[in-house]
């Protein structure tokens, strides 16, 4: 199984740098891995994530883009609440890049 | 992926030419973005199968047990018992061939052992082995032994298959291919073998009760967005329940339709329908699943998995069973739940209670389609719709894999979707109906790091799409089934361009009339509807 390597401490995450326990995750781990994408994590970025992870607590799955894009129009305003700019934030898709990011497991998309 | 190859790119590198050796002498070469990843050892754990490791179908050692060989061949033996077609299928092919370009993964990879004939002759092979007496002569008579080299590749070809059956509409004999890729997958399962596709949603389904993995209060979050949407949209407040007992029906659909865009769109579809008519119906959040991917596991997993429909329905004391828009959760209803999980003898025939149309098809398994269902209902004419509001679309259908060949519904849709939308399409003949092409993604193959596989699988599918939308300007494919939901929106996309998806239900809620002289000025999208304000001020 591939790993993280984070302070010093090695973690499980799976096939693509998802980690395989949310509850191990903290900050410099998400820092890490936008690194290695060549991502700066801006407060922009850090919204997104910190919504992902309460939700996820509180729900034990990542929440649907539309809830995701029209919480953040509540929380930030109008132009913070589209999918286009969740796409300008993390290029490679809201749902997966962030959720990595997040500690999240994999979104599994629809079965 | 994340270096997707440009669709020329990938339509040149289908090379239909074989290669000079013979299929049992040329080896399988695991090719990444075909093969889908390992179960997880906890996923396998939660669903009872077997042998549970961490291991990757990319390692040379598959830590498989030590007996595992036996474990196969035993497995292989009661199947044949059980299953007098299993036995009928491996005994009766001619190998005549008719199957061979018939199946869209060969159509699309050009591998030989994704000809349906080819794929079924990877377990044949071992089956004139070990359960024939010329098999004993072996490669002669087209038997091999069973090492783990066969068992990789039987592996690596019965997850390339979407079991959706279109090989079996062409075999002279009625082989239906899609059995023995079930058998297949069943012995691979004793194993310790399933991929993390079909176990984690399995896992889910069993924690949760849906694939997706929502839990109750997730659910009806869900449902408060998109009530809220619809008021928005629609200026209607419908009021869906859940769980409750005395319901007249139980409505069941799988989990993405409330949980993932654009089968959310087909969802808020339902909820007006049924708001307009006031239907006594309620969801379910045990019975939150349509879809069965026990299907595509094991016998008994399917049976499992299916079980809770009927339970829920006589906890909640309901009369009888609506049925969403869902592909493979049709061929289990349809065709196995009355035997598998039946008698519902505590159920009602049904009838529809709008209408007082008997569902005389449904009298076995006391559970209804919703496009016959609303078939019925404008046909009895109890629903008026304003197509206009349809006119941005110009919509085609694609015929699901197990709706049309497993359940044969072809009208009701066709019927539904003519009723409220002024234009309509058809793909050629050969692709729809009976014909239709797959998605190229069912049975389990909705795997994010198989999507060059994908693409290539449903190549014939967009190619059918490409050509209305050149030919009669489609911009939209319509469909019932929601694995098709979330994967032709990428799969058109990719090979197409400018092709929309959506449920037969979104273009239903789209044009249907909640009230006289209402105005409506958005889609169940959220999209604003073209031309509606200026109709208005001519009004």
């Amino acid at each position: 199984m591939p790993s993280l390597e984070f302070e010093g401490k090695s973690y499980e995450v799976d096939e693509e740098g998802y980690l395989m326990d949310w509850s191990v995750w903290n900050q410099g781990m998400a820092s890490i891995m936008a690194k290695e994408d060549g991502l700066e994590l801006g407060e922009e970025h850090w919204d997104v994530i910190k919504f992902l992870r309460e939700y996820f607590e509180k729900y034990q799955i990542a929440p649907m883009i539309k809830i995701l894009t029209k919480e953040l129009k509540k929380k930030y305003g109008k132009e913070k609440g589209s999918t286009k700019y969740l796409y300008e934030l993390y290029p490679a898709g809201p749902a997966k890049q962030a959720c990595r990011y997040a500690g999240l497991p994999k979104p599994t998309g629809c079965v | 992926m994340a270096n997707k190859p440009k669709p020329d790119e990938l339509l040149s590198n289908i090379n239909y030419k074989p290669p000079r050796t013979q299929w049992t002498d040329t080896p399988v070469e695991f090719k990444k973005g075909y093969y889908c990843y390992a179960g997880r050892p906890n996923n396998l754990e939660y669903i009872s199968l077997p042998h549970g490791r961490k291991w990757s179908s990319t390692d040379d050692d598959w830590q498989l047990v030590d007996n595992w060989k036996e474990i196969f061949l035993e497995g292989m033996e009661n199947l044949l018992k059980k299953f007098r077609s299993f036995r009928l299928f491996m005994d009766i092919c001619v190998r005549c061939g008719a199957c061979a370009d018939k199946c869209h993964f060969f159509i699309g990879t050009g591998d030989p052992k994704n000809m349906p004939v080819l794929r079924a002759e990877l377990l044949r092979s071992i089956y004139r082995r070990y359960f024939t007496i010329s098999g004993k002569l072996g490669k002669i008579a087209g038997a091999r032994d069973l090492t783990e080299d066969v068992f990789k590749e039987l592996w690596y070809y019965s997850y390339q298959c979407t079991e959706c059956r279109r090989c079996s509409v062409f075999c002279p004999y009625g082989i239906d291919t899609a059995e023995i890729t079930m058998m297949a997958r069943e012995l691979i399962n004793l194993l310790g073998c399933c991929t993390d596709w079909i176990s984690g949603p399995l896992a889910n389904c069993y924690r949760t009760g849906n694939h997706l993995g929502l839990q109750p209060h997730t659910i009806k979050s869900n449902f408060e967005y998109m009530v809220d949407d619809l008021e928005e949209f629609t200026g209607v407040r419908v009021e869906p329940t859940f769980n409750r007992k005395g319901a007249e029906l139980l409505f069941v659909t799988p989990s993405a339709d409330f949980f993932a865009e654009p089968g959310m769109f087909t969802c808020m579809g339902y909820l007006l329908l049924f708001h307009k008519l006031g239907l006594d119906y309620t969801w379910s959040t045990y019975a939150s699943e349509g879809g069965n991917f026990g299907l595509f596991t094991s016998n008994e997993m399917m049976k499992r998995i299916n079980s809770k429909i009927y339970a829920e329905a006589k906890r909640l004391g309901v009369k009888w069973i609506l049925g969403g828009e869902c592909g493979h959760m049709w061929r289990v209803l349809h065709q196995y739940m009355d035997t598998m999980n039946g008698p519902a003898d505590f159920l009602e025939e049904p009838v529809s209670p709008i209408t007082g149309t008997k569902f005389e098809n449904a009298k076995s398994t006391k559970m209804v389609h919703i496009t016959e269902f609303t078939a019925d209902l404008i046909k009895n004419g109890k629903l008026k719709f304003d197509k206009s509001r349809n006119d941005h679309i110009i919509p085609t259908f694609h015929d699901s894999c197990n709706t049309s060949r497993g359940m044969g519904l072809f009208e009701e849709p066709r019927y539904v979707i003519n009723s409220v939308c002024n234009q309509f399409h058809e793909m050629p003949e050969n692709t729809i109906r009976e014909q239709t092409f797959c998605c190229g993604s069912g049975s389990g193959l909705n795997a994010g790091e198989i999507e060059e596989l994908r693409l290539l699988g449903g190549l014939p599918r967009a190619n059918a799409v490409k050509y209305v939308k050149e030919k009669n300007g489609v911009n939209m494919l319509s469909c019932i089934c929601a694995i098709d939901r979330a994967v032709l929106p990428p799969l058109v996309d990719y090979w197409v361009g400018d092709v929309d998806v959506c449920g037969v239900h979104e273009l239903v809620g789209n044009a249907l009339i909640m009230e006289e002289g209402e105005k409506r000025e958005i889609d169940l999208r959220g999209e604003p509807l073209p031309g509606m304000e200026e109709k208005e001020e001519e009004d």
